[in-house]
């Protein structure tokens, strides 16, 4: 195991023994899934009937997953915060899901997605998972479309493809701009297919509060029913966390107002290991802020920048309407950077490109934070007819949102929060560290590294619920039933105490500040300093900032009502008190990573022309963070290239 | 409700084809009222095929209230018995789009059957009889609509047919499969306006000619 | 701009409720109506009041959680849109503005403005998908759907399931929701094997939950923020007329007894 570059700063962490992926087996990367399930035990279907599964989150991967082992037979139990599982937030993926079909003969395939998704995660990514990924993604594509996804058609019937941010195959395939919803849909309906065939039970507008932990073995979660208060304990012989990501740590982001930290955090506090928090995806596609009442930020899909032009005035402080800015007066910053790739650059690139021209002062509309996406020329080549039937619902968004016609006008986009990387550590089987304990979709780490390619997130939440947790899942219920668990045993005993009280002391804070103020701060605190660009300063005084304002939130925070009812800043304010824990945790990764890659870019570490430098000699691992309730222990995964050549990312 | 609806639609059409014989005098109208009587003969009995239109009208209209009955029962029961006026705000009683015939449905439909059970006694079973007792059905027809509120009472009552008709026969075909896009939806719309116009006119072309002394017994 | 709200305040589920009146001042156009609930719960939770529980997620218009009566119409007077979506652009300073839940039979009120809408997760459970288990697809070529069918299906698959048209229909009928449904799977090649069977089962837990029946009034579409069209109502009815035509030709049981699970009871290979 390498040294660390840097020693702990100042008592933030310790760094503890290494850990390993024990699981991928040895040999030729294309087989080794294949290796894998041979070797993983079967349950016998006689069996399955015993077993119980407790799904939380109902995306892409929870969905998936919860269906397709009420298929094969197991109990599954099913919580969601929403109102209904088809809610979501997968439901707003816009643009595509990616699969090495290689239907467009353009040299695609299974190594060549594994080695873009590689590459595209700037080499922080497990080279066994994303291989995997990449096999497994033509499967998908099968299965959704038997399930009626209404994939986009050409005339013969056949499948559309496009191609989507960072590549330069057509591998995306697309239903309008909602794919996200159609995939979600799909998976929703053979989820409530098994809720009538009486194999999955879902429990709606419920919030799991912690993890059950007996003899190191993940057995049950704590649950909150949303609509009564009620608590519970529920058991099973595993759990598997399928809560998405934490972008809202941030405060304004993309995610759902719902969307939140709370399963995995407290996943993490009973022993997961919590992988590369500061891991944050910026989309560069997003609408612009417009007040200071905003309470999310709305993406606009990147297939966008397959027709659309980025462009900003040559000259700073230009404040001419677009349409009077003659051409030679416009830089189209990511052509001119990027011939090779011109706008269809990775997210990160792409982002602190707008920041950085935005920065020189010549971003476009209010408070110069914006740059134009401009569809002129695709609107002249192609006609409107051809834009409107690619990007109409997007279009109509936009308009809805700004009052602006994006026909006529160039839009102006702005980078926000769109997705974490980061997430609970797991292991090729996609099993955390606490065994039992299963985490699946965007609440893990494993497979996009340090930043993540557009249409990809579909494709790994459904690889892991469909295909990939239902056989390793297998493996480990074999070993099972497990002995039965019940409310009387001390561990949920202590559990369940552990959650009442902490609901009680929420309650009883009774200070004046509202919950709602204390995660718009931290948002613009982690924005600030944990966001598109980085400083070992800044990241320094901003764990001091949510050090003070965690604690000024036990102290000032009001929660009206009763835990006893249907109380929404209750609910809010057990998800921003673990913000506040995580969004340090988060700064101290990103003070700790001592390099720029992908999304995490240290503006100590650039090259002379910007571009993020990788120090591949002292990080190319995995930081997975162990809570100890003092400084968090680090254990480092190291990474190892054998199929892709590490070397520096260029898209010139 | 939608076949039989349907069902009713072209007994109208029939029987409004029926009434403009007035226009040719008495005898060719009880002559057309006598082979009412005489269809399908010899096949079928005295009155044969009229009864079995009877049955079949009669099985209509009662299905048809039934089945009305059961809509009315289920919308009161999802909508606590408020229907559209289900909001406390009173701002949008009217809706969004919906037409003024699609409001009067139910209370309409309650008129027309009162109507019907009127127009059976005056002019079918001769029980009641405005404008004096005759044996023909052109004399019983043209005396009765000499009388002022006679012709009234019939106008309210095909207007009320003609709202009905508006909404259900758009409703009707809807409700079979025929809506099959937004092109087809507005052709359905002008066939409903187009059928509830010729009944409504065309039934009450007879009794304002007879009433303004174009035609006399 | 300066508006005044009348909300229908609830405390429970089966509780009286009654509109009460809030002022919400110093708002701006550019804020969704969403916002200005935020911005109205942050006052009354700082002067020690109980906030108006709404439901709400994406804020972005597609996951159907949001859904408001607004001056008595569904996701209020802008056609087209979700509630979230919904701009204050769209009134006038000192506007007087009615908010209300959803109200229908089958949707009972949990507090305030939050309904519970899990009657069409029961619809869907009915039928409204194709058995199709993880693993057992075929390669996604071999089925080609002409590009139009493809375009219809995809239409009415926009349904994000928030219940505005029974909210709307003076009937309390969820049939828009439900032709839908039955539009999306019944267009494309690979939901026809069960097709009649769908439409029978989904159709009858609609009517088991209590829905109101459908009379072609309309208001679904209008208030529908997908613009899910009328026409799958009648596509709905004509697969309902036709199961039943075959249903009676075939003589077979009840066909309640053609949902669920493959393999609850039987072995799965993988």
């Amino acid at each position: 195991m390498s040294e660390t570059a840097m020693p702990p700063e100042s008592g933030l962490f310790s760094v503890g023994a290494p850990i390993a992926d024990t699981k991928a087996p040895p040999g030729p990367i294309g087989e080794r899934w294949d290796v894998r399930r041979f070797n993983a035990r079967l349950v016998n279907p006689a069996n399955r009937r015993r077993l119980s599964v407790i799904v939380i989150g109902t995306g892409l991967a929870g969905g998936s997953a919860a269906a397709t082992l009420g298929e094969g037979g197991y109990r599954v139990e099913v919580f969601c915060f929403q109102d209904t599982p088809r809610r979501a937030h997968s439901i707003a993926a816009q643009g595509g899901i990616n699969a090495a079909k290689n239907y467009r003969n353009d040299g695609d395939s299974v190594m060549r997605l594994f080695y873009d998704t590689v590459k595209g995660g700037d080499f922080r990514a497990r080279e066994s998972n994303v291989h995997r990924l990449a096999q497994v993604s033509v499967d998908i594509i099968d299965q959704c479309v038997a399930q009626g996804v209404p994939f986009a058609r050409e005339y013969g019937g056949l499948l559309d493809n496009r191609s989507f941010g960072g590549v330069q195959v057509s591998r995306t395939f697309y239903a309008r701009g909602q794919t996200g919803q159609q995939l979600l849909l799909g998976a929703y309906q053979a989820l409530e297919r098994q809720v009538a065939a009486g194999t999955v039970r879902v429990h709606a507008r419920h919030e799991m509060l912690d993890l059950i932990v007996v003899d190191g073995r993940a057995r049950g979660v704590v649950v909150r029913n949303l609509v009564t208060g009620e608590v519970s304990a529920q058991f099973a012989d595993a759990v598997v966390l399928a809560t998405g990501g934490y972008g809202n740590a941030f405060y304004l982001s993309t995610n759902a107002v719902g969307c939140n930290a709370t399963a995995i955090w407290r996943a993490h506090r009973r022993g997961a290991l919590f992988a590369n928090p500061c891991f944050t995806q910026i989309h560069p596609t997003c609408i612009p802020v417009s007040g200071e009442h905003q309470s999310k930020l709305t993406l606009m899909s990147e297939s966008l920048r397959n027709d659309g032009r980025i462009w900003v005035p040559k000259l700073a402080g230009d404040g001419r309407a677009p349409a009077d800015i003659p051409e030679r007066e416009r830089d189209y910053f990511l052509e001119r950077r990027y011939p090779a790739f011109g706008n269809l650059v990775p997210r990160d690139v792409a982002s602190r490109a707008a920041k950085n021209v935005c920065d020189e002062g010549r971003g476009v509309g209010p408070g110069g934070l914006g740059v134009y996406l401009d569809f002129a020329d695709a609107i002249a080549r192609l006609g409107r007819p051809v834009i409107a039937e690619r990007y109409g619902n997007l279009f109509d968004m936009y308009r809805q949102i700004t009052s602006e016609d994006p026909y006529r006008a160039p839009m102006r986009i702005y980078p926000a929060v769109h997705y974490t990387m980061g997430g609970l550590w797991v292991d090729y089987d996609l099993q955390s560290t606490i065994p039992g304990l299963f985490v699946i979709g965007e609440a893990n780490f494993s497979d996009h590294g340090a930043n993540r390619l557009g249409a990809s997130a579909l494709m790994q939440g459904l690889a892991d619920g469909y295909f990939v947790l239902p056989s390793t899942l297998a493996h480990y219920l074999a070993a099972g039933p497990y002995p039965s668990v019940d409310e009387t045993h001390p561990a949920t005993r202590e559990t369940l105490a552990a959650v009442r009280e902490r609901i009680t002391r929420l309650l009883a804070v009774g200070g004046r500040r509202t919950v709602d103020s204390f995660h718009k701060e931290l948002g613009t605190i982690l924005w600030d300093h944990c966001g598109m660009e980085r400083t070992r300063e800044g990241l320094t005084q901003a764990i001091a900032a949510v050090r003070a304002l965690r604690e000024e939130f036990w102290r000032d925070v009001t929660v009206p009502g009763s835990g006893e009812e249907l109380n929404q800043s209750l609910e809010r304010a057990g998800r921003v008190a673990d913000f506040l824990e995580l969004g340090e945790l988060m700064c101290i990764d990103a003070l700790h990573r001592d390099e720029s890659c992908g999304c995490h870019f240290r503006a100590e570490h650039q090259t002379p022309d910007g571009e993020a430098l990788r120090d591949d000699e002292h990080f190319a691992y995995v930081a997975a963070w162990e809570h100890t309730g003092g400084p968090p222990v680090l254990h480092k995964e190291q990474l190892a290239y054998e199929y892709v050549e590490l070397k520096a990312r260029s898209y010139k | 409700m939608a076949v039989t609806g349907l069902i009713m639609v072209l007994f109208l059409l029939v029987h409004m084809y029926g009434n403009l014989k007035l226009f040719y005098g008495q005898a060719e109208f009880d002559d057309y009222a006598y082979h009412l009587r005489t269809m399908g003969q010899p096949y079928l009995p005295y009155s044969g095929g009229l009864w079995i239109i009877r049955v079949v009208l009669l099985v209509s209209v009662l299905t048809h209230i039934a089945s009305a009955f059961t809509l009315w029962a289920r919308s009161r029961r999802a909508t606590g018995g408020r229907g559209g006026g289900r909001y406390q705000s009173t701002r949008a009683r009217r809706g969004v789009q919906r037409s003024y015939s699609s409001f009067t449905m139910r209370w309409g439909g309650v008129t027309i059957a009162l109507f019907v059970v009127y127009h059976l006694l005056h002019l079918t079973t001769d029980t009641i009889h405005p404008g004096g007792v005759s044996s023909s059905a052109y004399v019983r027809t043209v005396n009765g609509f000499e009388i002022w509120w006679v012709v009234l009472s019939y106008t309210v009552a095909l207007i009320a047919i003609g709202f009905h008709l508006r909404h259900g026969f758009w409703a009707a075909l809807a409700s079979l499969g025929a809506n099959t896009s937004r092109r087809r939806r507005r052709h359905l719309n002008a066939l409903a306006v187009a059928v509830a116009v010729v009944i409504t006119v065309g039934f009450l072309v007879p009794p304002y000619t007879v009433l303004f002394g174009g035609i006399t017994a | 701009m300066n508006i005044t709200l009348r909300i229908w305040r609830q405390p429970g589920p089966g509780r009286p409720g009654h509109m009460v009146t809030h002022r919400v001042d110093d708002i701006s156009p550019d804020m969704s109506f969403l916002e200005v609930l935020d911005v109205l719960n942050q006052r009354l939770t700082a002067a020690g009041e109980d906030p108006v529980a709404f439901d709400s997620d994406c804020r972005e218009g597609i996951c159907g959680m949001c859904g408001l009566v607004i001056n008595g119409i569904a996701h209020g007077p802008q056609a087209s849109v979700t509630t979230c979506q919904l701009h204050m652009r769209s009134f006038a300073d000192g506007d007087v503005i009615d908010v209300e839940p959803w109200r229908a039979g089958p949707f009972p009120v949990l507090k305030d403005l939050v309904v519970d809408r899990s009657a069409l997760d029961r619809i869907i459970q009915a039928g409204g998908y194709i058995s199709i288990p993880t693993g057992s697809a075929p390669e996604a070529h071999s089925i080609l759907v002409p590009k139009d069918d493809a375009e219809d299906a995809f239409d009415a698959a926009t349904c994000i399931g928030c219940g505005a048209c029974v909210a709307a229909c003076p009937n309390g009928s969820a049939a828009l929701f439900l032709g839908a449904k039955i539009t999306h799977l019944g267009l494309l090649p690979q939901g026809q094997p069960e097709r009649d069977s769908r439409a029978l089962a989904m159709i009858a837990r609609h009517d088991a939950e209590g829905f109101g029946g459908c009379s072609q009034i309309g208001e679904c579409t209008a208030v529908c923020p997908k613009d899910i069209q009328l026409e799958v109502i009648s596509r709905c009815h004509r697969d309902v007329v036709t199961a039943l035509f075959h249903h009676g030709e075939q003589q077979e049981g009840p066909p309640e007894d053609q949902t669920g699970g493959n393999l609850a009871s039987g072995p799965a290979g993988d």
